[in-house]
Protein backbone atom coordinates (compact mmCIF):
# COMPACT_ATOMS: atom_id res chain seq x y z
CA UNK A 1 0.00 0.00 0.00
CA UNK A 2 1.56 3.27 -1.34
CA UNK A 3 -1.27 5.39 -2.18
CA UNK A 4 -1.71 8.58 -0.28
CA UNK A 5 -4.26 10.09 -1.72
CA UNK A 6 -4.93 13.85 -1.36
CA UNK A 7 -8.32 15.71 -1.56
CA UNK A 8 -6.82 17.63 -4.83
CA UNK A 9 -6.88 13.92 -6.49
CA UNK A 10 -10.94 13.55 -5.45
CA UNK A 11 -13.53 14.95 -7.45
CA UNK A 12 -17.49 13.99 -7.07
CA UNK A 13 -18.42 10.71 -9.55
CA UNK A 14 -14.71 8.98 -9.16
CA UNK A 15 -15.16 5.11 -8.84
CA UNK A 16 -13.14 3.22 -6.42
CA UNK A 17 -11.01 0.62 -7.79
CA UNK A 18 -13.03 -2.56 -7.33
CA UNK A 19 -12.13 -5.25 -5.03
CA UNK A 20 -13.07 -8.92 -5.67
CA UNK A 21 -12.43 -11.52 -3.60
CA UNK A 22 -13.58 -15.41 -3.07
CA UNK A 23 -15.14 -16.21 -0.06
CA UNK A 24 -14.30 -19.50 1.68
CA UNK A 25 -15.20 -20.80 5.01
CA UNK A 26 -12.20 -19.89 6.60
CA UNK A 27 -12.78 -16.33 5.50
CA UNK A 28 -16.08 -16.40 7.41
CA UNK A 29 -14.37 -18.03 9.85
CA UNK A 30 -11.44 -15.83 10.39
CA UNK A 31 -13.61 -12.93 10.36
CA UNK A 32 -15.91 -14.20 12.95
CA UNK A 33 -12.85 -14.86 15.64
CA UNK A 34 -11.25 -11.92 14.79
CA UNK A 35 -14.30 -9.81 15.66
CA UNK A 36 -14.46 -12.14 18.65
CA UNK A 37 -18.41 -13.16 17.73
CA UNK A 38 -19.17 -17.02 19.01
CA UNK A 39 -22.30 -17.08 17.40
CA UNK A 40 -22.91 -20.25 15.68
CA UNK A 41 -24.39 -19.47 12.05
CA UNK A 42 -20.72 -17.99 11.68
CA UNK A 43 -19.11 -21.39 12.32
CA UNK A 44 -21.06 -24.25 12.19
CA UNK A 45 -22.31 -25.93 9.30
CA UNK A 46 -25.55 -28.00 10.34
CA UNK A 47 -26.96 -24.50 13.00
CA UNK A 48 -26.69 -22.61 10.17
CA UNK A 49 -28.79 -24.59 7.26
CA UNK A 50 -30.91 -26.57 10.33
CA UNK A 51 -31.42 -23.57 12.22
CA UNK A 52 -31.11 -20.50 10.60
CA UNK A 53 -32.50 -21.93 7.27
CA UNK A 54 -29.68 -20.62 5.01
CA UNK A 55 -27.47 -22.02 2.81
CA UNK A 56 -24.10 -22.41 4.47
CA UNK A 57 -22.25 -20.44 7.18
CA UNK A 58 -22.17 -16.91 6.60
CA UNK A 59 -20.10 -13.19 7.20
CA UNK A 60 -20.70 -11.50 10.60
CA UNK A 61 -21.64 -7.78 10.35
CA UNK A 62 -18.32 -6.65 12.45
CA UNK A 63 -16.08 -8.19 9.84
CA UNK A 64 -17.86 -6.91 6.95
CA UNK A 65 -17.77 -3.59 8.84
CA UNK A 66 -14.07 -4.18 8.66
CA UNK A 67 -13.61 -5.69 4.98
CA UNK A 68 -15.35 -1.90 4.57
CA UNK A 69 -12.32 -0.34 6.05
CA UNK A 70 -10.06 -2.06 4.01
CA UNK A 71 -11.75 -1.30 0.97
CA UNK A 72 -11.88 2.13 1.78
CA UNK A 73 -7.87 2.81 2.73
CA UNK A 74 -6.57 0.85 0.14
CA UNK A 75 -8.07 3.63 -2.01
CA UNK A 76 -6.78 6.52 0.02
CA UNK A 77 -3.88 4.76 1.95
CA UNK A 78 -2.89 5.16 5.07
CA UNK A 79 -3.30 8.17 5.56
CA UNK A 80 -7.03 8.04 5.06
CA UNK A 81 -9.01 8.34 8.26
CA UNK A 82 -12.33 6.92 8.52
CA UNK A 83 -15.06 9.52 10.28
CA UNK A 84 -18.48 7.35 9.73
CA UNK A 85 -19.76 4.59 8.20
CA UNK A 86 -23.62 3.77 7.83
CA UNK A 87 -24.51 0.36 6.15
CA UNK A 88 -27.66 -1.35 5.78
CA UNK A 89 -27.65 -5.52 5.27
CA UNK A 90 -29.92 -7.10 2.57
CA UNK A 91 -28.47 -10.13 1.91
CA UNK A 92 -25.80 -12.94 3.24
CA UNK A 93 -22.31 -13.52 1.73
CA UNK A 94 -21.47 -17.40 1.81
CA UNK A 95 -19.00 -19.37 1.36
CA UNK A 96 -18.65 -19.88 -2.46
CA UNK A 97 -19.41 -16.13 -2.77
CA UNK A 98 -17.45 -14.29 -4.89
CA UNK A 99 -18.12 -10.82 -3.01
CA UNK A 100 -17.07 -7.58 -4.90
CA UNK A 101 -17.05 -4.22 -3.29
CA UNK A 102 -17.22 -0.78 -5.34
CA UNK A 103 -18.11 2.62 -4.62
CA UNK A 104 -18.34 6.18 -6.27
CA UNK A 105 -17.53 9.35 -4.58
CA UNK A 106 -20.69 11.05 -3.46
CA UNK A 107 -19.30 14.41 -2.25
CA UNK A 108 -15.93 16.27 -1.71
CA UNK A 109 -15.93 18.97 0.98
CA UNK A 110 -13.45 21.03 3.40
CA UNK A 111 -15.23 21.15 6.94
CA UNK A 112 -14.49 24.89 9.03
CA UNK A 113 -11.54 23.02 10.33
CA UNK A 114 -10.03 22.77 7.15
CA UNK A 115 -9.92 18.80 7.20
CA UNK A 116 -10.86 17.55 3.93
CA UNK A 117 -13.71 14.76 3.43
CA UNK A 118 -14.58 12.16 0.48
CA UNK A 119 -18.19 10.92 0.67
CA UNK A 120 -18.69 7.43 -0.81
CA UNK A 121 -21.36 4.90 -1.51
CA UNK A 122 -20.06 1.30 -0.85
CA UNK A 123 -21.80 -1.75 -2.66
CA UNK A 124 -20.79 -5.02 -1.37
CA UNK A 125 -22.71 -7.48 -3.95
CA UNK A 126 -22.03 -11.81 -4.73
CA UNK A 127 -22.29 -13.71 -6.81
CA UNK A 128 -21.72 -17.29 -7.47
CA UNK A 129 -21.96 -20.78 -9.43
CA UNK A 130 -25.37 -21.17 -8.46
CA UNK A 131 -26.37 -17.53 -8.12
CA UNK A 132 -24.09 -15.81 -11.10
CA UNK A 133 -26.67 -12.48 -11.61
CA UNK A 134 -25.02 -9.96 -8.86
CA UNK A 135 -26.93 -9.48 -5.55
CA UNK A 136 -26.55 -6.22 -4.03
CA UNK A 137 -25.61 -7.67 -0.10
CA UNK A 138 -24.72 -4.83 1.97
CA UNK A 139 -24.53 -0.92 1.15
CA UNK A 140 -22.52 1.69 3.21
CA UNK A 141 -21.78 5.11 3.18
CA UNK A 142 -18.68 6.38 4.14
CA UNK A 143 -17.24 10.04 5.15
CA UNK A 144 -13.63 9.42 5.21
CA UNK A 145 -11.03 12.43 6.29
CA UNK A 146 -8.39 12.74 3.24
CA UNK A 147 -5.02 14.84 3.78
CA UNK A 148 -6.05 18.43 1.99
CA UNK A 149 -1.90 18.59 0.68
CA UNK A 150 0.77 16.47 1.05
CA UNK A 151 1.85 17.38 4.41
CA UNK A 152 -1.69 17.64 6.17
CA UNK A 153 -2.61 14.23 8.29
CA UNK A 154 -6.39 13.60 9.34
CA UNK A 155 -4.87 11.54 12.31
CA UNK A 156 -3.01 14.15 13.90
CA UNK A 157 -7.00 15.71 14.19
CA UNK A 158 -8.08 15.66 18.12
CA UNK A 159 -11.21 17.29 19.73
CA UNK A 160 -12.64 20.39 18.40
CA UNK A 161 -10.33 19.82 15.54
CA UNK A 162 -11.85 16.65 14.10
CA UNK A 163 -15.77 16.48 13.07
CA UNK A 164 -16.85 13.08 12.42
CA UNK B 1 -34.17 6.56 11.93
CA UNK B 2 -37.39 6.28 14.12
CA UNK B 3 -40.09 8.87 14.04
CA UNK B 4 -40.50 10.39 17.55
CA UNK B 5 -43.78 10.32 19.29
CA UNK B 6 -45.55 12.09 21.50
CA UNK B 7 -44.14 11.34 24.87
CA UNK B 8 -47.65 10.83 26.47
CA UNK B 9 -47.56 7.64 24.11
CA UNK B 10 -44.88 5.88 25.85
CA UNK B 11 -45.08 3.89 29.44
CA UNK B 12 -42.67 5.92 31.96
CA UNK B 13 -40.51 3.16 32.37
CA UNK B 14 -39.42 4.25 28.67
CA UNK B 15 -39.81 7.96 28.95
CA UNK B 16 -37.41 7.21 31.82
CA UNK B 17 -34.38 6.18 30.20
CA UNK B 18 -34.46 8.38 27.57
CA UNK B 19 -31.54 9.86 26.77
CA UNK B 20 -30.39 8.48 30.19
CA UNK B 21 -26.82 6.29 30.11
CA UNK B 22 -26.98 2.99 30.88
CA UNK B 23 -25.32 -0.31 31.00
CA UNK B 24 -22.09 1.41 31.90
CA UNK B 25 -19.48 -1.59 31.19
CA UNK B 26 -15.69 -1.94 31.56
CA UNK B 27 -14.54 -4.78 28.78
CA UNK B 28 -12.34 -7.95 30.15
CA UNK B 29 -9.39 -7.19 29.25
CA UNK B 30 -7.00 -4.09 27.33
CA UNK B 31 -6.80 -3.41 23.68
CA UNK B 32 -3.79 -5.49 21.95
CA UNK B 33 -2.50 -5.97 18.57
CA UNK B 34 -3.18 -9.82 18.35
CA UNK B 35 -6.48 -8.47 17.41
CA UNK B 36 -5.38 -6.10 15.39
CA UNK B 37 -3.59 -9.05 13.11
CA UNK B 38 -6.22 -10.75 13.19
CA UNK B 39 -8.72 -8.35 11.56
CA UNK B 40 -5.85 -7.93 8.68
CA UNK B 41 -5.43 -11.37 7.85
CA UNK B 42 -9.34 -11.79 8.16
CA UNK B 43 -9.58 -9.11 5.42
CA UNK B 44 -5.90 -9.33 3.74
CA UNK B 45 -5.51 -5.75 5.01
CA UNK B 46 -1.88 -4.06 4.34
CA UNK B 47 -2.81 -0.91 6.07
CA UNK B 48 1.04 -0.54 7.09
CA UNK B 49 -0.51 1.54 10.12
CA UNK B 50 -1.34 -1.88 11.73
CA UNK B 51 2.35 -3.56 10.55
CA UNK B 52 4.78 -1.25 10.19
CA UNK B 53 5.58 0.52 13.79
CA UNK B 54 7.88 3.48 11.90
CA UNK B 55 4.61 4.20 9.33
CA UNK B 56 2.34 3.96 13.01
CA UNK B 57 4.81 6.47 14.56
CA UNK B 58 4.75 8.79 11.46
CA UNK B 59 0.79 9.08 10.85
CA UNK B 60 -1.25 8.06 13.73
CA UNK B 61 1.54 8.74 16.88
CA UNK B 62 1.97 5.02 17.51
CA UNK B 63 0.28 2.18 16.83
CA UNK B 64 -3.81 1.58 16.83
CA UNK B 65 -6.24 -0.85 16.34
CA UNK B 66 -8.28 -0.66 13.34
CA UNK B 67 -11.20 1.84 13.64
CA UNK B 68 -13.72 -0.77 12.75
CA UNK B 69 -12.87 -3.24 15.62
CA UNK B 70 -14.34 -0.76 18.14
CA UNK B 71 -16.74 -3.01 19.43
CA UNK B 72 -15.25 -6.15 19.84
CA UNK B 73 -13.61 -5.09 22.36
CA UNK B 74 -16.52 -4.92 24.48
CA UNK B 75 -18.08 -8.57 23.41
CA UNK B 76 -17.57 -10.97 26.08
CA UNK B 77 -15.55 -14.40 26.17
CA UNK B 78 -17.09 -17.52 25.05
CA UNK B 79 -16.64 -19.04 28.17
CA UNK B 80 -15.11 -17.69 31.78
CA UNK B 81 -15.26 -19.00 35.06
CA UNK B 82 -18.25 -18.39 37.12
CA UNK B 83 -19.99 -17.13 33.73
CA UNK B 84 -23.43 -18.54 33.58
CA UNK B 85 -25.69 -18.11 30.20
CA UNK B 86 -25.69 -16.22 27.28
CA UNK B 87 -24.55 -12.43 27.88
CA UNK B 88 -26.74 -9.92 26.08
CA UNK B 89 -25.08 -7.28 24.44
CA UNK B 90 -27.62 -3.97 23.97
CA UNK B 91 -29.18 -4.77 27.03
CA UNK B 92 -31.98 -1.60 26.16
CA UNK B 93 -33.06 -2.93 22.77
CA UNK B 94 -33.90 -6.57 24.82
CA UNK B 95 -35.39 -4.15 27.69
CA UNK B 96 -37.62 -2.32 24.77
CA UNK B 97 -39.08 -5.53 23.43
CA UNK B 98 -39.94 -7.06 27.18
CA UNK B 99 -41.45 -3.34 28.01
CA UNK B 100 -43.41 -3.36 24.80
CA UNK B 101 -44.28 -7.35 24.83
CA UNK B 102 -42.40 -7.16 21.12
CA UNK B 103 -41.31 -10.70 20.80
CA UNK B 104 -39.44 -10.40 17.28
CA UNK B 105 -36.80 -7.85 16.48
CA UNK B 106 -34.60 -6.79 14.01
CA UNK B 107 -31.78 -4.10 13.30
CA UNK B 108 -32.13 -1.54 10.23
CA UNK B 109 -29.72 0.70 10.32
CA UNK B 110 -26.13 0.23 11.65
CA UNK B 111 -24.14 3.95 11.85
CA UNK B 112 -20.14 3.79 13.76
CA UNK B 113 -18.89 7.38 14.06
CA UNK B 114 -15.18 7.35 14.98
CA UNK B 115 -13.57 9.80 17.34
CA UNK B 116 -9.90 9.32 19.12
CA UNK B 117 -7.94 6.06 17.66
CA UNK B 118 -7.87 3.14 19.93
CA UNK B 119 -4.57 1.84 20.91
CA UNK B 120 -3.13 -0.89 22.79
CA UNK B 121 -3.39 -0.84 26.31
CA UNK B 122 -6.28 0.87 26.21
CA UNK B 123 -8.80 -0.39 28.47
CA UNK B 124 -12.28 0.77 26.67
CA UNK B 125 -15.59 0.75 28.28
CA UNK B 126 -19.23 1.31 26.93
CA UNK B 127 -22.72 2.72 27.70
CA UNK B 128 -26.27 2.32 26.09
CA UNK B 129 -28.43 5.69 25.61
CA UNK B 130 -31.59 5.35 24.12
CA UNK B 131 -32.21 8.08 21.85
CA UNK B 132 -36.09 7.95 20.61
CA UNK B 133 -38.76 5.92 20.32
CA UNK B 134 -41.69 5.94 17.86
CA UNK B 135 -45.21 5.45 17.98
CA UNK B 136 -46.67 2.54 16.65
CA UNK B 137 -45.71 1.33 13.08
CA UNK B 138 -46.72 -1.49 10.74
CA UNK B 139 -44.32 -2.97 8.24
CA UNK B 140 -44.16 -6.13 6.08
CA UNK B 141 -42.71 -7.50 9.23
CA UNK B 142 -45.65 -6.68 11.34
CA UNK B 143 -46.72 -4.20 13.94
CA UNK B 144 -44.56 -3.03 16.33
CA UNK B 145 -42.27 0.32 16.99
CA UNK B 146 -38.86 1.34 16.45
CA UNK B 147 -36.34 2.74 18.19
CA UNK B 148 -32.86 4.74 17.86
CA UNK B 149 -29.79 3.07 20.72
CA UNK B 150 -26.46 4.63 20.81
CA UNK B 151 -23.42 2.95 22.27
CA UNK B 152 -20.91 5.24 23.35
CA UNK B 153 -17.08 4.08 23.76
CA UNK B 154 -14.58 5.37 26.00
CA UNK B 155 -11.18 4.78 27.08
CA UNK B 156 -9.68 4.58 30.82
CA UNK B 157 -9.29 8.48 30.09
CA UNK B 158 -12.72 9.06 29.39
CA UNK B 159 -11.94 10.24 26.16
CA UNK B 160 -14.80 9.39 23.36
CA UNK B 161 -13.47 6.79 21.09
CA UNK B 162 -16.74 6.23 18.83
CA UNK B 163 -20.41 5.99 19.33
CA UNK B 164 -22.50 2.80 17.27
CA UNK B 165 -26.16 3.85 16.70
CA UNK B 166 -28.74 1.27 16.07
CA UNK B 167 -32.14 1.36 14.82
CA UNK B 168 -34.10 -1.38 15.83
CA UNK B 169 -37.78 -2.33 14.62
CA UNK B 170 -39.31 -4.37 17.60
CA UNK B 171 -42.72 -6.11 16.14
CA UNK B 172 -45.20 -8.65 16.58
CA UNK B 173 -45.25 -10.99 13.39
CA UNK B 174 -47.92 -11.30 10.65
CA UNK B 175 -50.29 -8.28 12.54
CA UNK B 176 -49.45 -6.29 9.25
Amino acid sequence: MTTKLTLDQVAVGDAVPALAVPVTPTTVVLGAIASRDWRPMHHDYKFATERNGVQDIFLNTPNQAAWFERFVTDWTGPTGRLGRMKFRMRDSIFPGDTMTFTASVTDVTTDETGCGWAGLEVTLSATSAERPEPRVCSTCSVRVAVPTSADDNPWSRRGDQWKP
Amino acid sequence: MADETAVSDLPSEVTDMIGVPLYHQSADFDVERGYTYNTCAATQNANPVYWDDSVAAEITGGPIAPPTTISLWMRPHFWQPGAEGEQVALQVHFDLKRIFGLPEAVMTDNTITFYDPVRPGDRISNRQVLTSVSGPKTTKLGTGRFWVIDVEFHNQRDELVGIETYTGFGYVRGAA
